[in-house]
C-alpha cells in the first residue's frame, strides 16, 4: 500500500510540477516561431534522426536587456518594502495578541484572518474605491490639511504598497504570534528580577528570540510579493513594471512564450536556488 | 505601564485598518449613487443590479463548480501525500517528495498558471487530452496548487496524534488499508474539512493561475471582476462583496458553532480546524 500511495503522489506531482517547469525550461531554449503554439521545438526527429536546435537567444535576452533587469530590480524593490511595513505594522500586532490572556487570543487571531476570506479582489476593490481622485481618503488628507488638493493617490506606488501590505498583513501576523505566543514568560521575568526594564528585556530577550518567527514572516511575504500580478496591475502606476505584469505581456500581449520562459526560468531559479543554495551553504557550516 | 496600553492601542489600529475597507464595501453596497465617493441616501438597487447581470452570474455559477471539484480533487491527493509525509518513516526520495510536495506554496502565481497552460496544451497536441482549454484546465490547476495547502494541514494533524491507534488496529491485523479506513481517516477529519475549505477559498479567489489556464467561454467570478475593476470600480461589486462578507460569516457561525458542540460531545479539547490558513 505504501508503494501505490507514494507512486500515485509522484505521479501527480510529476504531471503538475515537474513536467510543466520542465516544458517551461525546454520553451525558454527554444526559438520564437510562427503557429500555434508559437515556438520551434528544440528537440526534434526528422527523417529518422534527431535535429537539436538549441536556441541561446531568450536566456541572452533575459538576461542581458535592461527592460528585464530593471523590471526585477522594481520587483524585489517593491518586496523589500512590502515586507518591511508587514513587519513594521505586524510585529506590535502580534505581540499584542501573545500577551493577551490566553482565552481571547485565538479570537483575536480568528479577526486577523478574517479579512482573507471575504475575498482578495473585493478587498482590493475597496481600496480602489478608498483612494480614487474623488475617493474619501484624499479627500480627508486635503481637508485636514495636509495637501492643498486631494493627493493622486490610485495608481501610484503608494496605493501599491498600501494594498499589498494590507493583502499579506496576516501571514505576517501568524508566523510571529506562533513564535511569540511560545516564548516562556518566565524568561522575561527573569530579565526583569535582573533589573531590566520593559524595553530592555524586549530588545535582549523576547526580540532575539523572536527572529526565526520574524524570517518566517518575511519569508511568507516576500515571495509572493515579489511574482505579485494583481495588485502593481489595479493598484500601482504604469511605471511599476513588475517581474509578473513583464511576464503576463509578454506572453498574452506579445504572445513571446520563449522570453516569457526564460523570465520564468530565471526568477526561479532566482527565487528558490538562491534561497536553497544559502542554507545549504549555512547548514554545511553548522555541521 | 504604558507600553502595554500602546501595544493595546496600536492592535486596536491594526484592526481598524484590516476591517475599515470591508466596512466601507458594505455600507457603500447600499448606496443610491452611481460612485462611491458619497452618500446619497438606502437603497438595493445595486442588488437589483447585481442579479440582472447574467455574465457575473454564470462565472459565479462556474467558479462554484470549479471551487468544489478541484477542492475535492486537492483534499484526495493532497491527503495522500500528507500521510505519506507524516507516517511513512524515512523512504527512497523523502526529501525530494517533500519538496515537491510544498513547491506550489512558494512558486509564484504567474509563473504556476504559465507553466500549467504550457503543460495543458502540450498535452492537448500529444493526446488530443484535455481537449482546449476551459473549466476542466482551470479545476486541474487549482486542485494542483490547493494539494500543497491540503498536504501541510492533514501533516500536522497527523504530526499531533499519536499512531498508537494505529499501531493498535494493525496489532489486532488489521491489514493497512482497513486500519487507514476505520482509524486514520475519522481521526483525520478535521483536517480534512479545514484543508477543502482552504482548497475551496483559494480556488474561488483565484485570478492569475485561471486567467492562465482558462479559455474561451469560461471566465471565473474573479477573472470577470477583475476585467471590472481594470476600469475602475461600480457599486455592483459592492453589492457582491456583502453577500460574500455575510456568506464568510454564517459559514464562520456554523464552524465556530460545531467546534463548540462538538467540544461538548467529546468533553473537552476543542477540535482544532475551521479558519485555519496556516
Amino acid at each position: 500500500m505504501r508503494r501505490t500511495v507514494l507512486a500515485l503522489g509522484w505521479l501527480w506531482l510529476g504531471l503538475f510540477l515537474l513536467a510543466p517547469l520542465a516544458i517551461v525550461v525546454t520553451i525558454a531554449l527554444s526559438a520564437a516561431g510562427e503557429g500555434m503554439p508559437p515556438y520551434v521545438p528544440p528537440l526534434q526527429w526528422s527523417g529518422g534522426g534527431l535535429k537539436i536546435a538549441v536556441d541561446p537567444g531568450p536566456f541572452q535576452l533575459v538576461l542581458t536587456d535592461p527592460l528585464y533587469r530593471h523590471a526585477l530590480a522594481i520587483s524585489l524593490r517593491i518586496a523589500f518594502v512590502a515586507t518591511l511595513g508587514c513587519l513594521a505594522i505586524g510585529y506590535p500586532m502580534a505581540l499584542a495578541i501573545a500577551r493577551m490572556p490566553e482565552r481571547r487570543r485565538n479570537l483575536l487571531l480568528l479577526l486577523v484572518m478574517l479579512p482573507f476570506w471575504t475575498g482578495f479582489l473585493m478587498r482590493i476593490n475597496a481600496w480602489i474605491g478608498l483612494l480614487n481622485d474623488a475617493g474619501w481618503i484624499p479627500r480627508a488628507i486635503a481637508a485636514l490639511g495636509l495637501a492643498a488638493a486631494p493627493p493622486r493617490i490610485l495608481y501610484t506606488d503608494t496605493a501599491m504598497y498600501l494594498g499589498l501590505v494590507y493583502a499579506y498583513l496576516p501571514f505576517m501576523v501568524l508566523p510571529l504570534y506562533a513564535n511569540l505566543s511560545r516564548q516562556d514568560p518566565v524568561l522575561r521575568e527573569a530579565a526583569s528580577d535582573l533589573g531590566a526594564g520593559p524595553l530592555r528585556a524586549f530588545l535582549t530577550v523576547t526580540l532575539p528570540l523572536s527572529l526565526p518567527g520574524v524570517a518566517a514572516g518575511c519569508a511568507l511575504v516576500f515571495i509572493p510579493s515579489v511574482g505579485e500580478y494583481v495588485i502593481p496591475e489595479l493598484l500601482g502606476g504604469p511605471g511599476a513594471e513588475t517581474i509578473g505584469r513583464t511576464l503576463w505581456s509578454e506572453f498574452f500581449d506579445n504572445r513571446d512564450w520563449p522570453t516569457a520562459c526564460a523570465l520564468a526560468t530565471v526568477v526561479l531559479v532566482l527565487l528558490l536556488g538562491v534561497p536553497a543554495l544559502a542554507l545549504r551553504a549555512a547548514r554545511g557550516r553548522a555541521a | 505601564m504604558s507600553g502595554r496600553g500602546a501595544l493595546l492601542g496600536w492592535l486596536l489600529a491594526g484592526y481598524a485598518f484590516l476591517y475599515a475597507p470591508i466596512a466601507f464595501l458594505v455600507a457603500f453596497s447600499f448606496n443610491d449613487a452611481k460612485l462611491v465617493t458619497a452618500w446619497a441616501g438606502f437603497s438595493w438597487r445595486w442588488y437589483g443590479v447585481l442579479f440582472a447581470d447574467e455574465a457575473l452570474l454564470r462565472a459565479a455559477f462556474l467558479s462554484l463548480r470549479i471551487a468544489v471539484a478541484s477542492a475535492t480533487l486537492a483534499t484526495v491527493v493532497g491527503t495522500l501525500c500528507g500521510v505519506a509525509l507524516a507516517r511513512f518513516g524515512r523512504f527512497r526520495g523523502r526529501g525530494a517528495f517533500d519538496a515537491a510536495v510544498a513547491a506550489p506554496l512558494v512558486l509564484p502565481e504567474v509563473i504556476t498558471g504559465l507553466s500549467l497552460l504550457l503543460l495543458f496544451v502540450a498535452m492537448d497536441q500529444a493526446f488530443g487530452w484535455p481537449a482546449g482549454r476551459g473549466a476542466l484546465t482551470v479545476t486541474l490547476a487549482h486542485a494542483s496548487v490547493s494539494v500543497a495547502y491540503v498536504a501541510v494541514v492533514v501533516r500536522a494533524r497527523l504530526a499531533g496524534m499519536t499512531p498508537v491507534l494505529e499501531e493498535a488496529a494493525a496489532d489486532l491485523y488489521a491489514p493497512p488499508a482497513e486500519v487507514f479506513r476505520r482509524v486514520t481517516l475519522p481521526l483525520l477529519a478535521p483536517a480534512l474539512a479545514s484543508g477543502w475549505l482552504l482548497a475551496f477559498t483559494l480556488s474561488l479567489d483565484d485570478v492569475v493561475v485561471a486567467s492562465f489556464t482558462s479559455g474561451p467561454g469560461a471566465s471565473t467570478l474573479p477573472m470577470v471582476v477583475f476585467s471590472m475593476l481594470r476600469l475602475g470600480t461600480t457599486p455592483e461589486l459592492y453589492a457582491l462583496a456583502t453577500l460574500i462578507v455575510l456568506a464568510v460569516a454564517a459559514i464562520l457561525l456554523l464552524g465556530l458553532w460545531l467546534q463548540r458542540s462538538n467540544a461538548a460531545a467529546s468533553g473537552g479539547q476543542p477540535i482544532a480546524g475551521g479558519a485555519g490558513r496556516l
